[in-house]
């Protein structure tokens, strides 16, 4: 699963679907998990990358990440690799 | 070496336009990071989680503003402190050097307060199950005994005779208020006659001094009208008994059931906008018994038996989140280590809860669970509330009634009371619960101490 191509995420953590025309906000942790997550980076890649910049450990980062994709594929912010 | 940032969990909320609040309420508080001086975190590194915290303060400041509610408006008031509300000795106390006398319902509770040193002659005894053994021992002690039903009346007919004394009695009235439910089940009825046939009866017998009036027309009454109703009902009947028998009624017991600032179960308001002031009830009550036609020598005295109003908002519940969930329906989930067993009052109310350490702006729907491994162990079905991690601790506010005495244990042990004092020293009044004070009531047959697996 990736992020749609078509969505339109601001600087300031504002999100938009112009497929279903919805809106969302991410706080700052979710918005550099989600560029990363739009640049196609791996799991691994992105739990590193937050554990060198924020003081977390690595297992919580990779449980809120993999909650965080469920809520985007339930808000249908996802699409198949292949689509 | 460069400091990190602090993390927060990620979320995304979508933005409902068309859903507006209409009362636009927040929905989030400042985090309570302090209660009187004392650091959350520190009350529970030292004393556990969960924990329950009493603030002495605010207890003596309620009981002022009560007593002062009453007293301005009326010249002789008496408050006597409802033991079921909350028993804990220390609690109790604070209400005695107040100067409130003891309500109790139940021989275990009349024995409490003996204990805590109440002169009997100041216990009120209430509530329909009074065995011989209390009642005798109500009579010898001068208590006043309010008589629920008439199997009472005889065995104190018969106390009286056998013993030669003079139990001093009032009866407890039921009666419509204008209110919904009618509370008819304690007590005699006022419109059907059951009351003014007990109060004859008593009067006949010449055996008991009939002192009082009583009644308790509610729980969590946010119609202060119903009780000026209710006033005016006792005071036509103490009328009557004056009339008839040429005898005063000494007081009026209006009980309590005065609604606090909790937020009822759904409710569309908070409590705090809703519920009447304590005014509010002293103005009601008091002016319809001025109001009266009852005319007696000396004005009766004016019994209040409040518990909830006095004590609800002066205690908090501290606990630790346990864990995140999402649910199926992708809610988000925290289960906390405060559970239904030990927060009763979360059956009825939509408790306030805030966390007890800072956080941003960004907030998710959360439904709080308990520990419990039971399906009913829901602290808040819905809240809205910040990202919280394992760990995180939280204040849950307005605790101080009924949860220290209807609390259960049931599957965990119930944790340390730690009480406040006014010069914010924190005091353990109750210790928590260890295995063995449970399995020390316990007995196990000798063919059944060994077993093999």
């Amino acid at each position: 699963m990736k992020i749609k191509n078509n969505i339109a995420v601001s600087d300031n953590g504002f999100v938009f679907n112009p497929g279903s025309g919805e809106s969302f906000t991410v706080n700052p942790v979710g918005l550099v998990m989600l560029n990363m997550l739009r640049k196609g980076l791996s799991q691994s890649k992105i739990v590193a990358t937050i554990i060198e910049e924020y003081n977390i450990d690595a297992s919580s980062v990779e449980r809120d990440l993999n909650d965080f994709k469920e809520m985007m594929r339930q808000y249908r912010l996802m699409q198949h690799d292949d689509e | 070496m460069t400091v990190k940032r602090t993390y927060e969990r990620p979320v995304i909320k979508k933005l409902e336009s068309n859903m507006p609040n209409k009362f636009g309420m927040r929905t989030i508080y400042e985090p309570v990071t302090h209660l009187e001086e004392n650091a959350v975190k520190d009350l529970i590194s030292e004393y556990g989680s969960p924990l329950f915290v009493i603030s002495e303060t605010k207890i003596r400041k309620n009981y002022s503003a009560s007593r002062q509610a009453f007293e301005t408006r009326y010249p002789r008031v008496q408050f006597a402190w409802s033991y079921k509300t909350n028993y804990l000795d220390a609690i109790c106390n604070i209400y005695h050097q107040e100067g409130s006398w003891a309500e109790v319902v139940s021989g275990f509770e009349y024995d409490k307060a003996i204990r805590n040193g109440v002169n009997g002659s100041k216990i009120i005894f209430n509530g329909p199950d009074k065995s011989e053994e209390d009642l005798r021992k109500a009579v010898t002690n001068n208590s006043l005994i309010h008589i629920d039903h008439l199997d009472e009346l005889y065995l104190l007919q018969d106390i009286a005779r056998a013993t030669k004394q003079r139990p001093k009695v009032a009866i407890r009235v039921n009666m419509d208020t204008g209110v919904f439910p009618m509370w008819d089940r304690f007590g005699f009825n006022y419109e059907n006659g059951q009351a003014w046939d007990a109060l004859n009866k008593i009067m006949f017998s010449g055996q008991m001094d009939l002192v009082g009036l009583h009644t308790h027309i509610g729980t969590f009454m946010l119609a202060p009208s119903a009780y000026a109703v209710a006033a005016s009902k006792l005071a036509h009947l103490a009328q009557s008994v004056l009339t008839k028998y040429n005898h005063e009624i000494k007081y009026i017991d209006m009980g309590g059931g005065f609604a606090s600032k909790n937020t009822l179960k759904g409710s569309y308001l908070p409590g705090s906008d809703i519920s009447p002031s304590i005014d509010d009830f002293a103005e009601a009550i008091t002016s319809a018994l001025m109001n009266s036609d009852y005319r007696p020598k000396t004005p009766p005295l004016l019994i209040i038996e409040s518990g909830r109003v006095l004590i609800d908002d002066a205690a908090w519940l501290l606990g630790t989140v346990l864990a995140n969930k999402r649910l199926s329906d992708g809610r988000r989930s925290v289960i906390l280590d405060v559970g239904v067993n030990i927060l009763f009052t979360a059956f009825w109310y939509d408790h306030k809860i805030t966390p007890a350490q800072a956080f941003t702006s960004y907030t998710e729907d959360t439904a709080l669970y308990g520990p419990l491994c039971m399906n009913i162990d829901v602290v808040r079905e819905n809240i809205n509330m910040p990202m919280l991690n394992k760990g995180d601790q939280l204040v849950v506010h307005h605790v101080g009634a009924y949860n220290m005495t209807q609390w259960m244990q049931f599957i965990t042990l119930r944790p340390k009371v730690v009480l406040i004092d006014e010069k914010f020293k924190v005091h353990v009044i109750r210790n928590n619960e260890t295995l063995s004070i449970l399995t020390d009531l316990e007995a196990v047959p000798s063919h059944l101490v060994d077993f093999e697996l």
